[in-house]
């Protein structure tokens, strides 16, 4: 008997995983999840290189929880998730740009508000009343809910998003890769760091819609990481990162499509195998050495013969 | 050289004071740098030989008097002043090559992506580049660059705008001495065909001594400014420090003997570079 139910259940479990019946029908119900993905892979694919640059990873998924208690208490008193999502997060964001300049006081502040965030989404979750399916799906994503009206809204928040980052891509990268000189050069360094925090809020208020907020930091991290393991070109960093981001959200929309698991584990692992491949290509290169001082015995030094001059 | 700025006059300061937080870092300040002139910035570390920098790149205001670079008030982002930083490991991840750091000392500042018209950049990087010697070095990773060959990069950055003036914060910080002479070179063989003057903030005057017209020594609140060989002896730093300091000359090096301590306590970061120079 042991045997004949091993048997029957896993193709089961694998039917459960991957379930391409009537894929067709699904695909033209579901088009706006699928539109939804590429939108997000995009603005994540872009802003992943700036919490890359700029340290923030911890910093994202701490606004993600708030975001999450937002969206929970908008489900709750019936507003607008998307409104409740938002605020979340910008309130997050402002309190970790004006309360933590300085990284380690910034994780301290991360740490602190993160549990409050997600304490304060569960208590809101178990007092709603309505579908259950929309209670998990703020924290581990959902492909189906996605109407109309939420896809304009992701549509109108990543239009924001990339128009703020393309606006303040130059002083932003100078001010988060090289701070001294930047400031030297007259840009505003500290302006910027609020100003990132606020449209960083948004990017993941809108993330924490689809992937959920446990998970945001696979379409919000991962895709730059990966990148900058394999190459140190920043044009090439950008087009990898959106383009991993996308693939990974696309690709898991479709792949969720069928199925009756959330969107989250098919995105987080197309995002996590993009990183795993992206790290062995890089330590087989050989630079990026954590050490960062490869290059003092491959290069080889200047003589100093070379220093006089050869002005025009 | 007194306050008879002539036409070249890159940096003029007058009556210039700052306090911080009730801490008198200079009063009365009054220098004037011409082209293609050398100065050394001396003093022990929280003497505010930093904060005159800022005060000069207009990030500091001053609490009294002025600063004016080629005639104009020290402003934000002027393109006329190229600054040096010290010896700096960024982070391992950052996606930046030694090009791409010289490009944003052109125009990272600027508004936008800055995707197009990239030929003319790229051009233009090239050629700094060329100028410092380190054509070689413009598709390297900056985080695998040696602090020798980054402190080059920095350099050929900070004269992207082809400034007057370059302001160098310690540049020479944690570079051997092979290194130090090379950055050294580079900076003063600048300041002799271009004439861009050059203020070097430095705990340690020897390595510079060759090149250095005038010093500017900063201590306690007071200054002194003069010739090496006006401003490094006994009695003009036991004047200024209000202390018994000894200058000894010793194959044309100068080991100064005696700073008192309390000046180093503001930043105890450095305190070992410092007790280790003036040691040796």
């Amino acid at each position: 008997m042991t045997t004949f139910t091993l048997a029957s259940s896993e193709p089961g479990l694998w039917k459960q995983i991957f379930n391409f019946d009537s894929y067709g029908e699904l695909l033209s119900l579901l088009h706006n999840s699928v539109i939804a993905g590429a939108v997000l892979g995009i603005i994540g694919g872009l802003i992943s290189v700036f919490v890359m640059m700029r340290d923030l990873p911890f910093a994202v998924h701490g606004i993600s929880e708030l975001s999450f208690a937002g969206a929970a208490g908008a489900l709750l008193i019936g507003v607008n998730v998307v409104v409740g999502a938002v605020t979340g997060s910008l309130l997050a964001a402002v309190v970790i740009g004006a309360l933590g300049v300085r990284a380690r006081e910034r994780n301290s502040i991360i740490g602190v508000l993160m549990p409050f965030g997600l304490g304060l989404g569960v208590l809101f979750l178990s007092l709603y009343k309505g579908r259950s399916a929309n209670k998990f799906g703020l924290l581990t994503g959902q492909i189906v809910a996605i109407d109309t009206p939420q896809l304009s809204w992701l549509i109108a928040i990543g239009l924001v998003v990339s128009a703020s980052l393309f606006l303040m891509w130059r002083p932003l990268r100078f001010a988060s890769l090289d701070p001294e000189v930047a400031a030297a050069r007259g840009v505003p360094v500290r302006l910027l760091s609020p100003i990132f925090m606020l449209v960083l809020g948004l990017a993941i208020a809108a993330s924490v819609q689809v992937v959920g907020a446990l998970l945001v930091l696979s379409i919000v991290c991962t895709p730059a990481a990966a990148a900058m393991r394999v190459t140190a070109s920043p044009r090439v960093t950008v087009a990898l990162s959106v383009a991993f981001a996308t693939v990974a959200m696309v690709g898991g929309t479709l792949l969720a499509l069928g199925s009756s698991i959330p969107i989250s584990p098919y995105v987080t692992t197309i995002s996590f195998a993009f990183y795993v491949v992206c790290r062995l290509i890089g330590s087989r290169r050989g630079w990026r050495r954590s050490t960062g001082r490869a290059a003092e015995e491959i290069a080889e030094p200047v003589p100093e013969a070379a220093v006089p001059a050869h002005h025009p | 050289m007194t306050a008879t700025s002539g036409s070249d006059s890159v940096l003029a300061v007058r009556s210039a004071s700052l306090t911080l937080a009730n801490h008198t870092l200079w009063s009365g300040l009054d220098l004037d740098v011409q082209g293609g002139e050398f100065l050394a910035v001396l003093g022990a570390n929280g003497s505010g030989k930093t904060t005159l920098l800022r005060a000069v790149l207009g990030l500091q205001p001053l609490t009294r008097g002025s600063i004016t670079v080629c005639g104009r008030p020290a402003e934000r982002g002027s393109d006329l002043i190229g600054y040096v930083p010290q010896e700096r490991r960024l982070a391992p991840p950052a996606p930046l090559r030694a090009a791409d750091l010289v490009e944003m000392g052109l125009d990272g500042h600027r508004l936008g992506p800055g995707w197009f018209g990239g030929r003319q950049r790229r051009q233009r990087v090239a050629e700094i580049l060329a100028a410092v010697g380190a054509s070689e070095l413009a598709n390297v990773p900056v985080a695998n660059l040696s602090g020798g060959e980054q402190q080059r990069v920095r350099i050929a950055q900070a004269l992207a705008t082809e400034p007057r003036l370059l302001l160098c914060d310690e540049p020479l910080l944690s570079l051997d001495p092979r290194h130090q002479r090379e950055v050294v070179r580079l900076i003063d063989d600048r300041r002799r065909t271009e004439r861009t003057a050059v203020l070097f903030v430095t705990h340690e005057i020897n390595p510079v001594l060759p090149y250095v017209d005038r010093v500017l020594y900063l201590a306690d609140g007071r200054f002194q400014i003069g010739s090496v060989d006006e401003v490094m002896t006994s009695q003009s730093l036991s004047t200024l420090y209000g202390a018994r300091i000894e200058v000894l000359r010793i194959d044309g090096r100068i080991v100064v003997v005696g700073v008192p301590d309390h000046a180093d306590e503001l930043d105890s970061a450095d305190d070992s570079y410092a007790t280790a120079e003036s040691a040796s």
